[in-house]
């Protein structure tokens, strides 16, 4: 089951929870899934950033999740 | 896939294949472009720092002679919101609101109306008769001021975003962010000793010497032509289309070279409103800022108050730590907090943490990028505290941090753990560096800090075409900031096996290569490069089949070696190379013409560490801070162009330094800039810096061909600290609010 | 208004131009003159980009008038490189890696030609004072007082 973590300040869409275990083959599958559990959550979710095993996707979609992904939602970056 | 190589021409610094140009004045930059029947177009900048406007009155304007067109807020679709950028993750509404007002100007400055006429001076004439009528607001100048609890709202539909709950109350405040670990009060109360510390940085510019210039040209279908300095002319192309309304295919925008940009040149400006009244006038409209109007109007960055409060144990061991920032966001939501609030603790491994950071609008120029956005301000006050710390325990300042440095496998603040980075790499050399090792000199203080930035990948496109005579065209769409196209030349030429100069990078324009984001976010030598590379394979493929169908063997008895193809070991073919030349001159024989292509959304970009050291000196009578010694240590993964590299550590220190030393934004209690120049904003001089030593670290960045990893931004983001802490050790106290102009540490040490 | 006529050389050549009284010499030679080598990034003086030498003065050319050039010899980064290709100072700049955006390069270039032909053997404490003027956010200056060594050497000792 893939570990999902969602920084503080996106706890409104989770209802507090912080950490889930999500079931999903790859990012799109997981946003899904999230979507089910936090009904709303999946837009604003799909405009961050995402870490996936410690690798850092702008516009994840389709990578893949191993059984024991970790996957962390961050604030978009670009810089100057 | 990056293990230690001899690369053939990878890490060597040649010229510059634009650089004959650039020394000669022969390159073209934002305003050098002159079109045949072209009339010139400036803008009408609100007075007032906060204002409803009642009315815009063109008519006067229009009708002086030699006047083609006027426009103002009603000449632009309604603003519709929608995405745009990192960072802040701006709203296209603020932007366009941003680049003309529409119902409240909200900084001095700020843009109300323009006109096009026949020459500049006429111009600015039929700009004086053009009547607004305002109802003056009062101006929000300060955070303090815009977090009040009974403050003047610069947006009456402005709530808060990411608080658990929606308030019912509009706020300055537009956006705060959490991030938080493990539990902060037991780690307090592990410490054996904690410091704390409270910092206020100014608002700052990017300072590029060119003002933002355009020429736009749009013909009677409809079709717009833009010449511009950009730092990403596919991104100002996709948010003109935004902003006016356009289809992305009627709008070209052409990238000049760009004369500086450190995140301040990817942000729309001038360029709708030249497209507009090209238009309306059925003429090329050149339109260029001033000095002045690139202060008062073009974003800077934000202006900061930090609190940061750290524990740790006797051996220096970090058990907790704590940070408050709030940036300034200017006219429109969008500060870097996001960024600022991840970096601040990202070298270290901190097990119990908490970070919140808030997005704050104020009646000042909205912010824009300006390299590392967030990341100079935050990171600051960690380093400074750390300083304090390390002066509390006894301790060596590089000791301390190694003690809780982050490697490959620490969990970054941000949530993921790191691949391998070089921060450890970074603190050894410079605690066996010369400036180091040697001693401070009499009466002189001596500081060191860390730096980091994540580096960002994003989208890129590269096309490569093999002239008839074998050598290599690259195009791709990254205007050229500091040597970028060196550096492409530079990884064409290893990836194809030939030589540099065989090799010429051009910059596409949007019509003619694929998209690209940004030369930004040190991403360019990264993202760009990787195209790149890929574009070059695919021609090494394209070769090694026609070699194949030459010699009448199978594709995979085909090797590349050296720019050629040559017979796999044991393949029985009695047979000459053939070189990328010889393959070239049968192209037309053999399939046609030889292009390569690629594009891709670069992933795996590695963050760049730094670790910089500083000796100051101060004047007891005046006040003045000299430099008398500067270096800078960063990671570069894999240096292409080693003397390009420097220039970023170099050219960053210098403006961190200058950020610590003496530039601010000076306002007036009407939220007027009163140094709006470059003679009271006070960028750095020859005379001011010493040579500005370079060590570059290599630990390469697994997910790239050779190595690369970003290291335009980081330079910028140890050197406010570094001269902080400099100071604090030659002033004997710590001044804990920037710039450390002569006044100000003449007031501390007088207090003292 | 009425335009003024004024003869003056640049670059050892005879040029004719008209221009408003008002008009600053940076104008009329990017303007009038198509010489956009010369660059605006101020016009208030602060930031030496649009240096050029009038006489044997070294000046901002946004603070003088385009009537002052009446017979005068007007130097401008057009006229750098001579019969065999760039001047020293210009090949140094591109070998120290001194420019990045280079849109300070011409007026430093304009500069250190001045500061050399009056002193050809400055020490870096001169060399950095005599640029001051000269604004440049991009490098940082190291690489450029380099070069002008590397060029004050070169044009000592020509290899």
């Amino acid at each position: 089951m893939a570990k999902v973590e969602v920084p503080d300040h996106l706890l409104t869409l989770t209802g507090g929870e912080r950490e889930v275990e999500v079931s999903a083959n790859n990012f799109r599958e997981l946003l899904i899934a999230l979507e089910e559990r936090w009904p709303e959550s999946s837009v604003v979710l799909a405009k961050c950033a995402v870490a996936i095993d410690g690798q850092i996707y702008q516009d994840a979609f389709l990578e893949p999740l191993r059984p024991d992904s970790e996957v962390f939602f961050m604030q978009r970056i670009e810089g100057g | 896939m990056a293990e230690a190589v001899d690369y053939k021409v990878i890490g060597t610094s040649p010229v510059r294949p634009d650089g004959v140009d650039k020394v000669t004045g022969r390159a073209q930059y934002g305003a050098d472009m002159n079109l045949p029947n072209m009339i010139y177009g400036k803008v009408l900048r609100s007075p007032h720092a906060h204002a409803r406007i009642k009315s815009v009155d063109l008519s006067r304007a229009l009708a002086m002679p030699g006047v083609y067109a006027a426009i103002s807020g009603a000449d632009f679709p309604e603003a519709q919101h929608g995405e745009i950028g990192g960072e802040g993750g701006g709203d296209v509404a603020d932007l366009a609101k941003n680049i003309m007002a529409r119902d409240k100007v909200l900084y001095h400055g700020h843009a109300v109306a323009a006109v096009a006429a026949r020459s500049v001076q006429l111009a600015e004439a039929a700009l004086e008769v053009i009547d607004v009528e305002y109802e003056l607001l009062p101006p929000v100048l300060d955070l303090d001021a815009a977090m009040a609890v009974d403050a003047t709202l610069l947006d009456e539909n402005c709530f808060t975003k990411n608080l658990p709950e929606k308030p019912d109350k509009p706020s300055n405040i537009a956006a705060v962010m959490q991030l938080a670990r493990g539990d902060v009060e037991a780690g307090f109360a592990d410490a054996d000793v904690i410091v704390e510390g409270e910092y206020r940085i100014p608002m700052a510019h990017q300072g590029y010497i060119e003002p933002h210039a355009c020429t736009a040209s749009v013909n009677e279908g409809g079709q717009a032509t833009v010449w511009c300095c950009t730092q990403g002319h596919f991104e100002f192309r996709a948010m003109a289309s935004k902003v006016l309304n356009m289809n992305i295919a009627d709008l070209k925008f052409i990238a000049s070279e760009i004369g500086g940009g450190f995140g301040g040149k990817t942000v729309l400006y001038l360029e709708p409103l030249a497209i507009l009244m090209s238009q309306k006038s059925h003429r090329p409209v050149k339109m260029t800022m001033t000095r002045e109007e690139v202060f008062r109007a073009t974003g800077p960055t934000s202006g900061t108050h930090c609190k940061v409060k750290v524990g740790a144990k006797k051996d220096g061991t970090l058990t907790a730590a704590t940070a408050w920032l709030a940036y300034e966001a200017g006219a429109f939501a969008g500060a870097p907090m996001g960024p600022g609030a991840m970096s601040i603790f990202a070298p270290y491994a901190l097990d119990n943490f908490h970070i919140e950071a808030l997005d704050v609008l104020v009646n000042k120029p909205k912010v824009a990028a300006y390299r590392a956005p967030g990341a100079p301000q935050s990171m600051h006050a960690m380093e400074c505290a750390l300083d304090d710390l390390a002066r509390e325990l006894g301790m060596d300042p590089i000791d301390l941090r190694m003690k809780n440095a982050a490697e490959e496998g620490t969990q970054a603040p941000y949530g993921p753990k790191f691949p391998a980075i070089g921060f450890k790499a970074c603190l050894e050399a410079a605690k066996k560096h010369p400036h180091y090792t040697r001693p401070v000199p009499e009466g002189a203080g001596r500081g060191v800090a860390a730096g980091f930035w994540f580096n960002v990948g994003m989208q890129s496109s590269a096309e490569v075409h093999i002239n008839e005579n074998g050598t290599v065209t690259v195009v791709e769409g990254n205007p050229d900031i500091g040597g970028s196209r060196a550096s492409m030349c530079l990884m064409a030429a290893e990836t194809l096996g030939v030589t540099y100069d065989q090799v010429r990078t051009l910059i596409g324009d949007t019509e003619s290569t694929g998209f690209s984001n940004v030369t930004g976010g040190s991403r360019t030598t990264f993202a760009t490069g990787m195209a790149v590379i890929q574009a070059c394979e695919d021609i090494i493929a394209q070769c090694k089949a026609r070699a194949a169908a030459t010699w009448g063997v199978d594709e995979d008895q085909v090797e590349w070696e050296d720019g050629q193809a040559v017979p796999a070991p044991g393949v029985n073919a009695d047979v000459k190379p053939l070189s990328l030349a010889d393959i070239a001159a049968k192209a037309a024989r053999t399939g046609g013409p030889l292009l390569g292509r690629a594009s891709l959304n670069a992933q795996g970009a590695g963050a760049s560490f730094a670790v910089n050291i500083a000796d100051v000196r101060i004047d007891r009578d005046t006040g003045k801070v000299d430099v008398l010694s500067y270096t800078a240590i960063q990671d570069a993964g894999k240096a292409i162009h080693p003397a390009y590299v420097e220039g970023q550590m170099q050219g960053g220190a210098a403006q961190g330094i200058g950020w610590a030393l003496n530039e601010e934004y000076i306002f007036n209690a009407d939220g007027v800039m009163e140094n709006a120049g470059f003679l009271d904003y006070r960028i750095p001089v020859a005379s001011d810096l010493p040579m500005i030593d370079t060590q570059i670290i290599e630990v390469p960045n697994p997910s790239h061909p050779y190595g690369v990893r970003g290291v335009g931004e980081t330079p910028i983001v140890a050197p406010l600290a570094v001269i902080a802490n400099a100071v604090r050790d030659a002033a004997g106290q710590r001044i804990n609010d920037l710039p450390f102009s002569p006044p100000r540490v003449l007031a501390a040490l007088d207090n003292a | 208004m009425n335009k003024v006529q004024v003869s003056t050389s640049i670059n050892g050549e005879e040029v004719e131009f008209l221009c408003e009284p008002q008009e600053t010499l940076l104008d009329v030679l990017r303007e009038t003159l198509d010489k956009t080598g010369t660059k605006e990034g101020c016009s208030t003086g602060d930031c030496g980009a649009c240096s050029v030498m009038l006489d044997d003065r070294l000046v901002c050319s946004c603070l003088v008038l385009g009537v002052e050039a009446q017979g005068s010899e007007i130097s401008t980064i057009e006229g750098m490189a001579g019969g065999d290709g760039l001047h020293p100072i210009q090949q140094k700049f591109l070998e120290h890696a001194a420019l990045q955006c280079g849109i300070c390069t011409p007026g430093l270039i304009v500069a250190t030609k001045a500061l050399l032909d009056k002193n050809p053997d400055p020490d870096e404490e001169t060399i950095r004072y005599w640029l001051a003027g000269n604004l440049c956010r991009c490098t940082g200056y190291d690489k450029i007082v380099r070069a002008v060594q590397d060029a004050a050497k070169e044009l000592a000792h020509p290899a």
